[in-house]
């Protein structure tokens, strides 16, 4: 909770006097690693931020792209790692509140959620299966009483996040474009703080997000409380609508403290604020808790004396507390009262801009020997083997996850959770697909190409169903930066995503670090994930079911990349070998093609294959559709590898195309005309997934059986288990 | 001709509700914030979903005691048709203008998936256009959703039809898996499931019919044109 010593000194030369304490909890908030992105900030620059559709304003929270006629969307991302580590419940509840207000800054009306959960291996651990269950009740609870709807997400178990937790949340909205707050103050314009009260809970939470997870700090913790979020979605959604409000920033990590001095910095101005007018839960607040509390749900806007009358009655209605708390002045400071006395009184550029740090990295040494491969136990039955992969926690179905969240609400969801990607339809005709992936078992293995691998793969979820990426998010977690070890891994990742990013001419939308995540048993693998944006100009992909006859097609090359895979992990316990990694220029091709033949409108469904390889990529399309497929090893494309590799290898690249028996010969002239790497690899119909090569059976599973297993095997764990 | 849809803080579906009625049945349709009056030129009532307030106390337990709910009682008495859809059920049946009970379902946590209701009763506003037995394929989203009633009222609601809709499969531990139900006028219909959430073709990939009929039924009803 406190400035390290030469922070403190900085800190003094700057504004020349001893600091107040008031001054010092709030640079402590503000300087926090959490708040000030210190450790990233120089490198973050790296990332190409422009695009044709990127619309930028200054303080907006969230990305905001132009989707046509006069609309766009914003997105954003966010954690809750170290508070849901702690108490899983109001960490991931209060997670999701503070991503939405994010994009309620920006002026438009949240539209859907996303989830991306992480946690320690919930089949031996049982406080990992407590904060899995609590983490996506958190979740539920919050999204649905919000009645946004949580359409998208993952769930990945790793002895890594044991004794922690990772909860990622991301949120799209939508409006028109004239509705976009255009942040704005001048002198004299009035301060208003409105929503929850502001209560001793989350004190430091910023701070406690900044360090290691040693002690359960439970009064870093927010509350949540989901009905006051909708009561002030609404209300700020009809003020904007009456144009009552100048400018409009949420309140979170490091509470008034950074919400002032950010949006005093962001637009040029200086703020004058008394924390007697903060309304409060508790009468004898400190002004120093006042100006650090993490309290949610609640929003700061700049806006007119004239203005502020009709604001208030529309909190008047929705039962919304607003308080007057400060004006707008014309100098550059930050200047925080309680009545009459001064409490702080800084620049707010010193306040909103901490020292930023050139940290040193280097190589970890147990990247030396890690894709050296240990000599594997042949595996004597792969159909039971299968078996035992499509229970694996981080392969069975999690529809346990998202039967709970309301994914329908708002009636735009078009493609359902479960699938590749998730799809809404938009006000004008279009859609937008949006996915989130993360890889921690290939970046552990290889930074750089396995944050790679998660953009391919959040970008080929996205092409499945016919959209074309337009936007990309990016979540960076890390253990300790000061560890030159870790931040060499995040550095890797980094110029990784960046690379694809320049190549493909995705431009970064918005993002996250998060730094520390780590327990006294050691830091997470380096965790980044990559959430991907695409638009569907006309119509998404609408999959139809598979019947008997039907063809099995494969673009894209199987190789011999089974580092960090599922069947390495899961099945041989074996962390090591040689991760994915992603061809540039076949995958643009290959999304390309993707994208054009789904165009054509021939294909019934695309699927992607990613975690398990080809062997559960095609297991799920069975399962889905309730019918057996015959899959010939020996026609997959690639390098002659043993069955095991062409099973389970995670290469990249690939899509499943499935067809009616008519249509190949079109499809062949398509593919053979744009050199791709295809073949037709199988035939539905019947009741198992049978894989043979040459005439010898590998695998031969019953659908029904199978399907059963993949269903139940996670929501059995956390309800009987 | 006018439909009201009334919303209360914390009601979420109350967009999805005016959206359907508006742009898809070309209804004239029109939102009423719960501490208003309703007017009395109203044809029908939509307690849409959500979570009123924040679903404190028991779920619809706090929006039955709205201003606006003693309107809509007197609407009831009148036989205006009445609908309550998820959140909208909810408050009826606290507020008393429907029998039974909707307690938490039996797996304990929040359900959102399609199933299929059987329609049981096809002679109220809102189904008078539905075969009888005829299925719809919905989706529901709730967490206090299972329906209960002690075995009198069951078999008294037998007796009267008010037995409006029933899940074709074990859903949520319901009581003889009821879905929906009316008063014994037939005019206030209460039902878990969200039809508005199923008439378009590109959210509904099943079959938007047999919901949209619910609608239709109302336009039957109320006498519109379409």
């Amino acid at each position: 909770m406190s400035l390290e010593p030469q922070e403190l000194d900085d800190l003094i030369s700057k504004i020349g006097r001893t600091p107040t304490s008031t001054e010092l909890q709030i640079v402590a908030a503000e300087w926090s690693e959490h708040c000030s992105y210190k450790s990233s900030k120089k490198h973050l620059k790296m990332l190409p931020m422009k695009g044709p559709l990127v619309i930028s304003e200054k303080g907006y929270d969230s990305g905001v792209l132009d989707v046509g006629d006069g609309y766009v969307i914003t997105a954003h991302i966010e954690s809750h790692n170290h508070p849901s580590a702690v108490e899983p419940y109001g960490g991931a509840a209060t997670g999701v509140g503070g991503v939405i207000r994010d994009i309620l800054s920006a002026g438009t009306r949240p539209i859907a959620i996303f989830d991306r959960l992480r946690f320690g291996d919930i089949e031996k651990d049982l406080q990992a299966r407590w904060l899995f269950k609590n983490a996506v009740t958190g979740i539920a609870d919050y999204g649905n009483c919000l009645g946004i709807p949580t359409i998208g997400g993952e769930v990945e178990f790793d002895e890594c996040y044991s004794n922690y937790a990772l909860v990622d949340v991301a949120a799209i909205g939508f409006g028109k474009k004239t509705d976009l707050i255009k942040n704005h103050a001048r002198r004299g314009d009035l301060v208003v703080l409105l929503g929850g009260s502001t209560g001793r809970d989350g004190i430091g939470g910023s701070q406690f997000a900044s360090d290691s997870l040693e002690s359960e700090d439970r009064s870093a913790v927010q509350i949540p409380d989901p009905f006051i979020e909708k009561l002030i979605i609404e209300t700020i959604l009809e003020a904007r609508n009456q144009n009552l409000i100048n400018a409009m920033k949420d309140l979170g990590g490091g509470g008034l403290s950074c919400a002032v001095s950010e949006t005093a910095d962001a637009l040029s101005i200086g703020i004058e604020m008394d924390v007697d007018k903060v309304h409060t839960r508790e009468s004898d607040m400190s002004p120093d808790e006042i100006m650090v509390s993490e309290s949610q749900e609640r929003m700061l806007i700049i806006t007119n004396s004239e203005k502020l009358k009709k604001l208030e009655k529309i909190c008047e209605k929705f039962h919304v507390k607003c308080s007057l708390i400060g004006h707008v002045t014309s100098g550059n400071m930050m200047h925080v009262k309680k009545g009459k006395k001064t409490c702080a009184n800084l620049p707010t550029a010193v306040v909103a801009n901490a020292n930023l740090l050139d940290r040193p990295s280097k190589k970890p040494s147990y990247l030396e020997n890690i894709e050296h491969e240990k000599k594997l136990h042949p595996i004597s039955n792969y159909s039971k083997m299968m078996m035992k992969l499509l229970s694996s926690p981080n392969i069975a179905s999690k529809i346990w996850v998202y039967g709970q969240f309301d994914h329908e609400v708002g009636i735009r969801t078009v493609i359902k959770p479960g699938k590749d990607a998730s799809v809404l339809r938009l006000d004008n005709g279009k859609f937008l697909a949006a996915k989130i992936d993360g890889n921690p078992k290939h970046c552990y293995i290889n930074p750089r190409e396995g944050a790679i691998g998660c953009f391919e793969e959040a970008c080929r979820n996205v092409v499945c169903t016919g959209a074309k990426p337009i936007g990309m998010l990016d979540h960076l977690q890390f253990g300790n930066p000061e560890n030159p070890e870790i931040f060499w891994t995040f550095l890797e990742s980094l110029k990784g995503i960046t690379d694809f990013a320049k190549y493909f001419e995705i431009p970064c939308v918005g993002g996250k670090v998060s730094l520390y995540n780590e327990t006294p048993s050691g830091p997470i693998k380096p965790t980044p994930l990559i959430g991907i944006l695409g638009l569907i100009e006309k119509k998404p992909l609408y999959s139809q079911k598979i019947t008997n006859g039907d063809y099995l097609v494969i673009v894209g090359e199987t190789k011999d990349e089974l580092g960090g895979s599922e069947y390495f992990e899961y099945i041989h316990k074996f962390v090591g070998g040689k991760c994915p990694i992603v061809n540039f220029k076949e995958s643009k091709t290959n999304m390309k093609v993707v994208l054009d033949v789904i165009g054509k409108d021939f294909l019934k469904t695309v699927h992607d294959c990613s975690k398990g390889g080809l062997a559960v990529a095609v297991s799920e399309l069975c399962m889905i559709n309730q019918i057996g497929c015959d899959v010939s090893l020996e026609k997959v494309p690639g390098p002659k590898l043993d069955v095991d590799r062409i099973l389970f290898s995670e290469s990249h690249s690939r899509y499943l195309f499935v067809l009616e028996r008519k249509n190949l010969p079109k499809l062949e002239e398509y593919l053979g005309k744009n050199k791709v790497s295809y073949n037709m690899i199988g035939q539905f119909g019947g009741e198992s997934i049978q894989f043979s090569r040459g005439n010898r059976p590998i695998v031969n599973l019953r659908v029904d059986k199978a399907q059963k297993t993949w269903f139940n095997s996670l929501k059995e764990l956390v309800v009987h288990g | 001709m006018k439909v009201g849809v009334i919303v209360f803080p914390g009601s979420n579906c109350d967009r999805d509700m005016y959206h359907v009625l508006t742009d898809v049945f070309k209804l004239n349709a029109e939102y009423f914030w719960h501490e208003k009056e309703l007017p009395k030129n109203i044809d029908a009532v939509i307690l849409p979903g959500g979570f009123s307030y924040g679903d404190r106390l028991r779920s619809g337990a706090i929006a039955a005691h709205s201003p606006i709910i003693n309107d809509v009682r007197k609407m009831a008495e009148k036989g205006i048709p009445i609908l309550g859809v998820c959140n909208g059920f909810q408050i009826l049946v606290e507020a008393g203008l429907l029998p039974g009970a909707l307690l938490k379902n039996t797996s304990l946590n929040f359900m959102c998936k399609w199933t299929n209701l059987i329609v049981e009763n096809n002679k109220t506003p809102f189904t008078n256009k539905l075969k009888l037995h005829q299925k719809i394929p919905i989706p529901i989203a709730n967490g206090e959703g299972r329906y209960y009633v002690d075995d009198d009222t069951l078999k008294k609601l037998k007796k009267t039809n008010q037995i409006v809709f029933r899940y074709s499969e074990v859903v949520n531990g319901s009581t003889d898996r009821i879905a929906g139900v009316c008063n014994e006028f037939g005019n206030v219909v209460g039902m878990m499931p969200h039809p508005e959430r199923a008439t378009e073709f590109e959210i509904n990939p099943i079959d938007t019919r047999p919901s949209s009929l619910i609608f239709e039924s109302l336009i039957k009803t109320i006498g519109v044109k379409n």
